[in-house]
């Protein structure tokens, strides 16, 4: 049961280069104390922006530490959403599939969602054009704002760390 | 170690009635009686069992640690004994659950493990269990809570030997299928616990076969209900039950063998409890009972501080339960489509503890997909243990580390005893499947990516049906093939092909050849379904199928159950939903003939678009993108598929290694056309011969060079065909401000949200700037079913509940909930000062430069 894991074993975990029986133990054993630090080290090497990531905030996109006092939400290419508590999704592009043959190109007939019921929302990042997520609502639903976190709660109880500023 | 017989058949024996045959019990009961003559009741130092709970109640909420206890004397003390009573009693009940699944017949128990035991404190909460559906956990604590805040002390009596029955979905269940013994424990004259088992039986004696029929649209269809029932005394069951029961099923046999499974089981837990009071005490036994689960409330809330983040999370499920146009309905009124909303909302609070709300849900409907409380729990904790908890320490003090919010009279908590639950997990598993991402989403943020998963739903189709069967007798089919779906994503790997059900952790399809000596349904084909899983970076599980076809029968019936025209697997940071289901039959057929002529006949239907099926059987053929039917006719030589669903995707596919997506070809897991549709991956043809595990046959090669050049087209495509989530807003509050292009059930679904929930109503029209009297106009039809729906009101099962259980009951529509609503732009639980308050009381005043 590693208290902590050397800093290589989580650069692996970061790079994807982990074999499946370590990642498996890694599932297995007890939770490393130090893990939030040390892959927020790892990340913050492999980004080629200097603001300090306050938290991993999905895929490619992190919380970062603004110059003055602001926590905006970042991709890994660079482009600024919003502020941390904000939907980063409303400064997103999107596309909607809605529609028999977009549903096709990646689903088979018959084993997709009836675009009356049901679209999928993709959501890209300007900057990059990466598709950050998919949300797979009835027509006419508002835009979900799936995570809110608590960073000072984080920050100053559970880990009690100084928030990281710029 | 016990003297007293625990063999199963003399405990069900007249032979072995005579009072020598359980002289502890009977000296137990004695004492009993002498005690209650003096006016004592049952529970420690004489109280009554109510007045036991109720002070448990108390303490636990004056104090903040269940039962008060906020030292683990015995744990910190001797932690070696404590470990020691723990480990034992868990491998007391897994030895249980694995001894007595011999006992039954049918492939549900003994194949595919849908089986689990508990034990329990006097008051119903749970010290340990067993592995299996330990969905159970919490449904059978409530049972428990049921006969004591119902004063079952008083009648029928709780007493040494007695035996009850429940599968009562009101008192605590998720489905009628889901029957539960429960035994008391006594010693010296007092309850110390309750062994209780369950297990999901073959049929339920429900208006069509199966033990989750489809077809009704209340209670009075789902098949025979037990509440919290009394049915045998000095472990010996009542000759009144014995004559009882089997006729209520279409499946008598095999219900008796079950219920024999599970009195094994409960006899050896009690047992196990003797030999552990024997050994240790009754005092330390009490002790562990008490420490075990705040020791596990404490467990919850450690492992989140270690792996989460605090804050709040949401997501939305959705799953359609189409009925409009179905034959064989119970009702007309019943003949209408539904649609599942399921908003989650989980806050993790600064002290660890999960809030978990369902505000917004819409209103129950006519159809078996409804849930109780107890439900809703079972599912959350069949989840968690899974993930958060997935070790040997699994009891109700996660309960008590959970607030939960089920607005009542939605689906979700329909506190209405003439609602149908036949099939309650349609819902259930699919609201839940927002809760995997939630987790996600911590564990990404905290760096835990091994646990990540993209989340695992809803996981039909349902085989069912019944009729006259190969042997010439009334049965009921019901194919746990279900148990073995595709699951989600990880973030460090694919989703497991066929492979679990997130409701049985121990997934297994079963033998085809055990499911074929039970089912009249010989298998023509079982293969893996490509394009089953969710696209993404990785990809979600593959989901399988299996062609079946009719052999030996008379009026067979058989149906399918799951989603159709809504997926309600979602996927994560831009993975793709998990593909939804369709139906596939065949009438008339000429397999017959095919079988004797030794022509080809259809084994799969792995493409839908091919045509290969067809191509292949002369006959009626009916396909559908729909995943409901009700019980259909089925006669020898007719065909039926069994598509069981995959899991969803995560990250952009366009990150997936197109070597990954060339193996997902070649192993059936991808059609060649989707590699370049879904992945911008360019693939080959190299040779006809299949050379793999393929469902298409021939070897295929990547063309990087083609690969990388359509992939930089790809996204380029993307800034081009998308536009800015700002214009996109501005066209969709004027579609919805002036009703464009949503349908009716749609719309009737968004009306039934807001009907029953103030809160939603007000993020709704905030969100998209409507009038503060907006509402949706609805067709006559759908308005007259909403009205209909929403003027039956309550029915509630819950006659007298203790205080804990008065929450469940309080909220009206228009109240403030107690786990804080925050979809509003307005609220954040960091505007409330404790983890307790809620937004009902005064919101803390903001501070001013002035201050």
């Amino acid at each position: 049961m590693p208290e902590s894991y050397p800093r290589e074993h989580i650069e692996d975990l970061v790079d994807d280069n982990l074999e499946w029986n370590q990642l498996h133990d890694m599932m297995s054993d007890y939770k490393d104390a130090d893990r939030f630090q040390k892959v927020r080290d790892v990340l913050q090497e492999r980004v080629d922006w200097d603001d300090p990531i306050i938290i991993p905030y999905a895929e490619h996109l992190y919380v970062v530490a603004k110059p003055d006092d602001r926590w905006v939400i970042k991709c890994d290419c660079g482009h600024e959403f919003c502020e941390h508590d904000e939907n980063w999704k409303a400064d997103a592009l999107i596309n909607v599939r809605d529609s028999e043959e977009e549903y096709l190109e990646i689903y088979p007939e018959d084993m997709h969602p009836h675009p009356d019921y049901m679209e999928l929302r993709e959501f890209f990042c300007p900057g990059c054009n990466t598709l950050l997520e998919v949300t797979n609502v009835m027509p006419g639903y508002p835009l979900i704002h799936e995570f809110e976190p608590d960073i000072e709660t984080f920050y100053n109880e559970w880990i009690e760390e100084p928030i990281p500023t710029a | 170690m016990t003297t007293e017989p625990t063999d199963t058949d003399q405990t069900m024996s007249s032979q072995h009635q005579q009072e020598e045959s359980y002289p502890r019990m009977r000296r137990e009961k004695e004492q009993v009686r002498e005690q209650q003559k003096e006016g004592e009741g049952i529970g420690w130092d004489g109280q009554t069992l109510r007045e036991q709970f109720e002070a448990l109640e108390k303490r636990t909420e004056e104090t903040g640690h269940y039962a008060g206890f906020d030292r683990l004397e015995l744990k910190e003390e001797r932690p070696i004994e404590y470990e020691q009573m723990f480990a034992q009693l868990r491998g007391d009940l897994v030895t249980a659950r694995e001894t007595s699944k011999e006992v039954a017949a049918t492939p549900i128990v003994e194949q595919e493990g849908e089986l689990c035991y508990g034990l329990f404190t006097p008051e119903g909460d749970s010290i340990a269990v067993s592995t299996g559906i330990i969905v159970h956990i919490h449904t059978m604590s409530e049972a428990i809570k049921y006969m004591i805040n119902h004063d079952y002390e008083e009648s029928p009596g709780i007493e040494p030997g007695d035996v009850f029955v429940n599968n009562d979905t009101h008192v605590g269940d998720v489905h009628a299928c889901d029957i539960m013994t429960l035994i008391p424990i006594f010693h010296d004259g007092e309850l110390v616990a309750w062994a209780g088992g369950v297990n999901h039986v073959i049929d339920t004696g429900a208006i069509g076969p199966g033990s989750m029929n489809v077809s009704q649209a209340s209670r009075f269809g789902d098949g025979a209900q037990y509440t919290a029932r009394k049915i045998g005394e000095d472990l010996t069951l009542y000759n009144s039950w014995k004559n009882d029961y089997p006729d209520k099923t279409r499946t008598p046999d095999f219900l008796k063998l079950d219920e024999r499974t599970r009195m094994t089981g409960c006899l050896m837990i009690r047992d196990a409890v003797k030999d552990i009071i024997d050994e240790y005490g009754v005092e330390q036994f009490k002790q562990l009972s008490r420490e075990a689960i705040e020791d596990g409330r404490r467990g919850f809330r450690n492992r989140i501080e270690k792996t989460m983040l605090p804050g709040t999370y949401r997501g939305a499920s959705f799953v359609d339960a189409l009925y409009e146009g179905q034959d064989n309905l119970t009702r007309a009124y019943a003949d209408e489509n539904h649609l599942m909303h399921a908003p989650s909302e989980l806050h993790v609070r600064e002290d660890g503890s999960f809030q978990v709300s369902f505000e917004g849900a819409n209103k129950w409907g006519w159809h078996p997909y409804n849930c109780t409380p107890a439900a809703i729990q079972g599912g959350i904790w069949v989840m968690l243990t899974q993930t958060v908890i997935p070790n040997s320490n699994v009891n109700d003090g996660a309960y008590y580390s959970c607030d939960f919010h089920l607005p009542v009279g939605s689906w979700a908590n329909t506190q209405n005893t003439e609602t149908a639950h036949a099939y309650a997990w349609h819902f259930l598993v699919s609201a839940w499947a927002p809760l995997w991402q939630h987790l996600s989403r911590g564990y990404y943020a905290r760096g835990f990516w091994e646990e990540i998963n993209a989340g695992n739903a809803n996981t039909s189709n349902w085989l069912q049906g019944g009729g006259i069967d190969q042997f010439d007798k009334l049965h009921a089919v019901n194919s746990f093939e279900s148990a073995c779906e595709g699951v989600g994503a990880r973030y460090v790997e694919d989703g497991e092909p066929h492979a679990a059900a997130i409701w049985n952790p121990e997934g297994d399809m079963g033998d085809a050849e055990v499911w074929e000596m039970t089912e009249p349904l010989p298998f023509l084909g079982r293969a893996v379904k490509p394009n089953t899983g969710g696209a993404g970076r990785r990809s979600g599980g593959a989901g399988f199928e299996s062609m079946r076809t009719v052999k030996d029968v008379s009026r067979w019936l058989l149906y399918e159950m799951g989603n159709g025209y809504m997926t309600s697997d979602g996927g994560l940071f831009g993975g793709y939903p998990a593909a939804s289901g369709y139906i596939l039959n065949a009438h008339d057929t000429d397999l017959k003939e095919r079988f004797e002529n030794q022509d080809d006949y259809p084994q799969h239907d792995l493409d839908p678009e091919s045509g290969e099926f067809e191509s292949k059987i002369d006959g009626e053929i009916t396909r559908e993108p729909k995943g409901i039917s009700t019980p259909k006719e089925f006669d020898d030589y007719d065909m039926y598929l069994n598509y069981l669903r995959g899991g969803s995707g995560l990250g952009d596919p366009l990150e997936r290694d197109p070597e990954d997506v060339l193996e997902d070809i070649h192993d059936g897991y991808v059609l060649p056309r989707h590699a370049e549709a879904a992945y911008a991956v360019v693939v080959e043809k190299v040779d006809d011969e299949a050379q793999h595990n393929s469902a298409v046959h021939g070897e295929f090669e990547v063309d990087e060079e083609a690969t990388a050049e359509l992939r930089g087209e790809r996204r380029a495509e993307r800034a081009k065909k998308a536009q800015p989530v700002s214009e996109w807003y501005e066209e969709e509050r004027d579609r919805i401000r002036n009703e464009e292009a949503l349908i009716d059930d749609v719309k009737k679904t968004y009306e039934s949200s807001m009907r029953m929930s103030a809160q939603f109503a007000a993020f709704y029209r905030e969100f998209w700037e409507l009038p503060e009297e907006f509402s949706f106009t609805l067709s006559e039809k759908a308005e007259k079913s909403l009205t209909n729906r929403f003027d039956t009101g309550l029915k509630q099962k819950w006659k007298n509940p203790t205080k804990s259980h008065e929450t469940w009951l309080g909220v009206g529509r228009d109240d403030e909930p107690q786990v804080p609503y925050t979809w509003t732009s307005d609220r954040s639980i960091r505007d409330l000062e404790t983890p307790d308050a809620t937004f009902s009381e005064p919101p803390r005043e903001t501070a001013t430069d002035d201050d």
